[in-house]
């Protein structure tokens, strides 16, 4: 499915978190955003949700306005794994990630044995499944981010959206959940903050004081000038040796 | 906690079906044991010869009192106990789904004391006359209050930079403080300008809960109100359930916010509305009832509504029946009751946290 943002602006209290952003995501290309804190990341993933309504521009899920679509409908294409989505209720990781089958539960279609089997694949890719009973407030962070990511697998969206995902986790988890969206076969847009792994998405973007600056292959868009003006790095790009993909090396803020 | 997990089987959400003809049993024990139980002790067998009588016409002999005691005091006023208790209970529920705030309460965020104002006001102004005036008054009280303690709430929390307002536990009751003490000064000065010393004292034991005006006129507005309450939260306990990570996520589930928010909160305000209308401000029912049931059944909807509508039911009799017998020879205000038991279970939530949810 293609998602698009056509100029749209954002403005809260006086302060623009966005402006003037333009962008389209190709079906099935992994997109990853980039920016230094309060560049509009989570704001403009918000917006490609459909969880605000831009008062100027507009979102477009194929080709079809989004202010137009009910909720139920964006739901059951596009899922959202946000940051720190926290609760206090006495619920145990599986029924967590059955709240993702919601969009397609109705009176008229209830709970079946196919939603069983959805979740139980959602909690296998984001290896939960052995916590399939413990307590939510039992989990450590990492945990809790997978339940995210597993509540939102079993919506079975055509786009998926995260903010940061691999904040919480270990290192391995990083590299596990990255893999598994790579590997998914819908359109993705992924906040990161880990600079060498936006270099795995097949394009980025960088967000900068609101603004959408550059658009393009992880390759000509992490260049030094990038790190330098829009991260305030001073920052090498080194060849691996072992695979010849790029590495880049941060020598002190400016 | 392994308690509460051994109690309710998880990850089919399916209620068993032994509870759709239990609860009605339940129920009927219940108002049954409402109706023998008080100053004068009736036996089963009188009840359910009155019952048979009036209801299918048959023609055992009964004693002429004992019959007026039990149909036309007693059973309307356990039925109307089970009414405010599942409207109550329900009404706790939905504010503690939607606002993602433990300690949603009606009474403890100014919706009763709002209603009761309403209520007052019609009363002592005259306007119209029966209790649907007084439900339409203390329905407009009961909105506004609940509209007044959110705003504050909101404004009192995001003033310290927390966006997402209404969530903050502390900020819901400050606000509720307010709110209640507002409306409760409003309806001591209505009382005080305008009733005469006989209306006042009827209005104040009222007010503190009083379910000995109920006849059967009420039940015809409090029995669909009760069921209509648990028909919308049944109707919807799946957006109720998806609040659970906040309004943000339920949106990302396909809930569409605003709407099922309104509908929501105006049906509770207006079940409270009408409870409160009939028998008083009770307190602590929305609290005490919702938070021991999600301890025995979990926090999921479909078995948190029914589950909360039934014990409520049950708790309100049986407060209803304390309140007659526990002092000899004299009637309490059921609110005394519920308080004297909620009061403690709402500290015990506040020291041990949200934890208790």
């Amino acid at each position: 499915m293609r998602l698009a943002a056509e100029r749209v602006d954002w403005t809260i209290h006086g302060h623009k978190l966005l402006n003037d952003v333009s962008l389209a995501v190709e079906p099935g290309e992994t997109f990853g955003l980039i920016g230094p804190n309060g560049s509009g990341k989570t704001t403009l993933l918000r917006m490609l949700a459909g969880l605000r309504k831009p008062k100027i521009g507009r979102v477009l899920v194929n080709d079809r306005p989004m202010a137009r679509m009910r909720q139920r409908d964006i739901a059951q294409s596009i899922a959202v794994v946000e940051q720190q989505a926290e609760t206090i209720d006495r619920i145990v990781v599986r029924q967590a990630v059955a709240l993702g089958r919601t969009p397609f539960l109705s009176p008229w279609y209830p709970w079946s044995d196919q939603d069983d089997a959805i979740v139980a694949r959602a909690l296998d890719d984001v290896g939960m499944q052995p916590l399939a009973d413990r307590l939510w407030h039992t989990l450590s962070g990492g945990e809790r981010q997978r339940v995210h990511i597993a509540r939102a697998l079993a919506q079975q969206p055509k786009i998926l959206l995260l903010d940061e995902p691999t904040n919480h986790l270990d290192i391995r988890h990083q590299l596990s959940i990255l893999q598994l969206v790579r590997q998914l076969p819908v359109t993705v847009v992924i906040a990161l903050h880990d600079l060498n792994q936006a270099m795995n998405c097949d394009r980025i973007g960088v967000m900068d004081a609101g603004r959408l600056v550059d658009v393009g292959p992880p390759r000509n868009v992490l260049t030094t000038e990038r790190l330098r003006r829009t991260f305030g790095v001073y920052a090498d790009i080194l060849d691996d040796p072992v695979d010849h993909s790029r590495i880049m090396r941060f020598r002190n803020a400016i | 906690m392994n308690l509460a997990i051994a109690l309710h089987p998880v990850g089919r959400f399916s209620r068993p079906w032994t509870w759709a003809w239990l609860t009605p049993l339940i129920l009927f024990v219940a108002v049954m044991a409402g109706t023998a139980i008080g100053e004068t002790s009736i036996s089963m067998e009188t009840i359910l010869k009155v019952l048979a009588n009036r209801l299918w016409g048959a023609e055992y002999a009964v004693d002429r009192i004992d019959a007026g005691i039990i149909w036309s005091y007693r059973l309307s006023r356990a039925i109307i106990a089970a009414c405010c208790g599942a409207g109550l209970a329900l009404a706790g529920v939905v504010l503690q789904a939607l606002l993602r705030n433990p300690l949603a309460d009606p009474f403890l965020m100014g919706i009763s004391a709002g209603a009761s104002t309403g209520a007052v006001a019609v009363t002592i102004s005259g306007i119209g006359a029966g209790t649907l005036t007084l439900s339409l008054g203390a329905f407009a009280g009961a909105g506004l209050a609940f509209v007044l303690v959110v705003l504050l709430a909101h404004a009192a929390s995001s003033g310290t930079g927390g966006g997402r307002g209404t969530q903050a536990a502390g900020a819901i009751i400050l606000a509720g403080i307010a709110g209640s003490q507002l409306f409760n000064a409003l309806t001591a000065f209505i009382i005080a300008k305008s009733a005469s010393a006989e209306q006042a004292r009827g209005i104040m034991f009222w007010l503190m809960g009083n379910l000995s005006g109920v006849r059967w006129d009420d039940v015809t507005l409090g029995l669909p109100a009760a069921l209509g309450g648990v028909l919308i939260c049944l109707w919807q306990r799946r957006a109720l359930d998806a609040f659970t990570f906040g309004a943000d996520s339920a949106a990302s589930m396909g809930i569409a916010v605003r709407p099922v928010r309104g509908i929501l909160i105006t049906a509770m305000a207006l079940v409270t509305a009408i409870m409160v209308s009939m028998v008083g401000a009770i307190g602590f029912v929305g609290l005490v009832i919702p938070h021991a049931m999600r301890f025995l059944v979990g926090s999921r909807h479909t078995r948190l509504v029914p589950a909360s509508a039934l014990a409520g039911a049950v708790f309100l009799i049986g407060s209803d029946i304390a309140s007659r017998t526990l002092v000899p020879g004299q009637v309490l205000p059921i609110g005394v009751v519920t308080s004297l038991i909620g009061a403690p279970v709402f500290a015990m939530i506040l020291v041990r946290g949200t934890r208790v949810r």
